[in-house]
């Protein structure tokens, strides 16, 4: 796709980019798999572990936190994680396996821009699962809010810029649907365990959860943490989060492959 | 690219449209395209005057999808050069495509989007698009409006998929085996609706390997055979090439021998298919063969008299019947 392909004035309107966009959002509500396993299962899990009575005692290991308020950011990393790794490649690579996507470019609308339909659909769905899980989570169960929103906001963007480009990447290379979901997996079930999915962060051995802070959503939920308690998140793991961003996205725009 | 062709024939387009008369509507020189292990194009060149309906007929794996793939710039060709409306489709993808309405042999939808929904989509990116209740009418679809594509049948989906290569408004539409799938009576309303299309100006590539639709339908038809084109002509004109064209069939009333009548000037060739015997000739075939084999004691009954098809034509030019080894492809 080059520019001037999209300056040509036989280029479709914006008016296209609106109906593809609703068409995925209908799509997306029709096959709920993001919706799911990147929205309702993270809420549910949330509900789950803020309705135990013990899950509200500061614990001393966690520097004085509740195991509930060091989960809220873990369950964030999540919903990023599903929907960056099963629901975006899985439209993009059913689209290719099925022929849409050389359909559609045999008409004036610009590939490139159903990626950007993607991209998008999920950014909401992304967006939406941080709102409730921290609406959810400072509302029924007394989490604290997050202290520095500015931090906040800046670690979830890069998480999702992260994991996004990891998503692409997968989207680049699986060759069919069930091939995605292999490496999706593959990828998730380490990145999450890093995230204190299983075992928080703080419980760690010192040297698992050096490792587990370059990885993508274990520098997420430290960045998270970091500015719900108030700090604006250090540098470390902003920059290891850009790294894989830029590292996927370059690798992901290399391979990919509309037919 | 091939320099020398491309030049002469972009130069041939470009002083027709600067000159304000209609140029070809589609103009393919010396294409070639190869696959590992394959030629599938060799050398194909042809003209498609505007409004005309051209024909590209030939048994499947004989080059005719690869060719009108590259037309529509999904392929880059090896060599070879292609003009759509004096436009280059590698060049200027966005206004060829914007022109060119195209209907694939794979390729699919979205499952679970709506007939209607798809059309919508479809319609938002184009300029000037047709009216998606007159295409839904026009392919019978007004009644699956609101079904998933998944649910639809075959056929269904063929004519969804002609109706998106339709609803553009297209200068040129390319057709690749846009009845396959299709009951008899939908093929026929497919026709009518594709000499419509032709009426109101358009100009359409069909790729087929029915002969009866190239006959019906095609102005010209280029018989392709192996990546090559091994003929182009009016559908009549080819049947004509095949042999002055005749063919009598017949079941004799007792057997005889096949040189009683092979050995007769007029007869070229004859085939025995159960009771029946097919005798291809020229001349005054009919009555030569059933002279012959009256005076040989043999009555041939039930004598059906043809002339010669596109199906004679190409198995006269390539030795081959234009169904060998043929295989259904659906959607």
């Amino acid at each position: 796709m080059s520019a001037l392909e999209e300056a040509l004035p036989a280029s479709p309107t914006r008016a296209a980019f609106g109906k593809l966009l609703a068409c995925e959002a209908r799509l997306a509500w029709r096959e709920p798999i993001g919706l799911v396993y990147g929205l309702a299962i993270p809420v549910v899990l949330l509900v789950v572990f803020g309705a135990i009575p013990s899950a509200h005692k500061h614990e001393a290991q966690l520097g004085g936190l509740t195991v509930f308020a060091v989960y809220v950011p873990i369950l964030i990393a999540f919903c990023i994680g599903m929907l960056a790794l099963f629901s975006l490649p899985r439209a993009l690579v059913t689209y290719r396996e099925l022929g849409i996507l050389r359909r559609l470019s045999t008409t004036p609308l610009p590939p490139s821009w159903v990626l950007a339909a993607q991209l998008a659909i999920n950014f909401v769905l992304a967006l939406w699962a941080l709102i409730i899980l921290v609406v959810v989570g400072v509302a029924a169960f007394g989490a604290a809010a997050p202290k520095s929103p500015a931090g906040f906001v800046l670690a979830f963007l890069l998480s999702v810029a992260a994991l996004f480009a990891m998503g692409l990447w997968v989207a680049a290379v699986a060759r069919s649907a069930s091939a995605a979901n292999v490496m999706a997996g593959a990828l998730f079930f380490p990145l999450i365990f890093f995230a204190g999915l299983w075992y928080p962060q703080q419980y760690m051995p010192a040297a698992l959860r050096d490792v587990g802070q370059l990885t993508p959503l274990g520098a997420s939920v430290q960045a998270l943490q970091n500015a719900t308690q108030g700090h604006f998140p250090p540098a470390e793991p902003l920059l290891v989060m850009a790294a894989y961003a830029v590292v996927f996205a370059l690798l992901a725009w290399r391979s990919f492959r509309w037919e | 690219m091939d320099r020398q062709a491309s030049t002469k024939e972009s130069r041939t387009a470009t002083d027709a449209k600067a000159g304000g008369e209609a140029g070809p509507a589609l103009v393919v020189a010396h294409l070639r395209k190869t696959y590992p292990g394959t030629v599938a194009v060799d050398d194909v060149s042809f003209t498609v005057a505007e409004g005309e309906i051209f024909g590209i007929l030939g048994p499947n794996g004989a080059g005719k999808t690869t060719t009108v793939e590259c037309v529509i710039g999904l392929r880059t060709p090896d060599s070879g050069s292609i003009r759509i409306m004096a436009l280059d489709p590698h060049v200027d993808r966005a206004q060829v495509h914007a022109i060119v309405g195209a209907q694939l042999q794979t390729s699919a939808l979205q499952p679970k989007l709506r007939v209607a929904e798809i059309l919508d989509l479809y319609r938002s990116f184009y300029r000037d698009p047709a009216d998606v209740g007159e295409l839904l009418d026009a392919l019978g679809l007004r009644e699956k409006r609101s079904a998933y594509y998944k649910s639809l049948s075959g056929g269904q989906k063929q004519r969804l998929s002609l109706a998106l290569a339709l609803v553009g408004r297209p200068k040129i539409a390319v057709l690749d085996e846009m009845t396959t799938g299709l009951d008899p009576q939908a093929r026929r309303d497919t026709w009518e609706l594709i000499e419509g299309v032709r009426d109101r100006g358009v100009t359409v590539v069909l790729v087929t390997h029915y002969m009866d639709e190239a006959e019906r339908l095609c102005d010209r038809v280029a018989l392709v055979d192996e990546g090559r084109i091994v003929a182009l002509e009016t559908p009549t004109a080819l049947a004509e090439q095949a042999g002055g064209g005749k063919r009598v069939r017949f079941v004799p009333t007792q057997p005889f021998d096949d040189r009683l009548l092979t050995e007769l000037p007029e007869v070229t060739s004859l085939e025995r298919r159960g009771h029946h015997v097919l005798v291809n000739g020229t001349g005054d075939l009919v009555n030569t063969v059933i002279l012959t084999l009256a005076g040989a004691g043999v009555t041939a009954n039930e004598v059906d008299v043809q002339s010669a098809t596109l199906e004679d034509a190409f198995v006269r030019l390539t030795g081959r019947h234009l169904h060998e080894g043929d295989e259904v492809t659906t959607g």
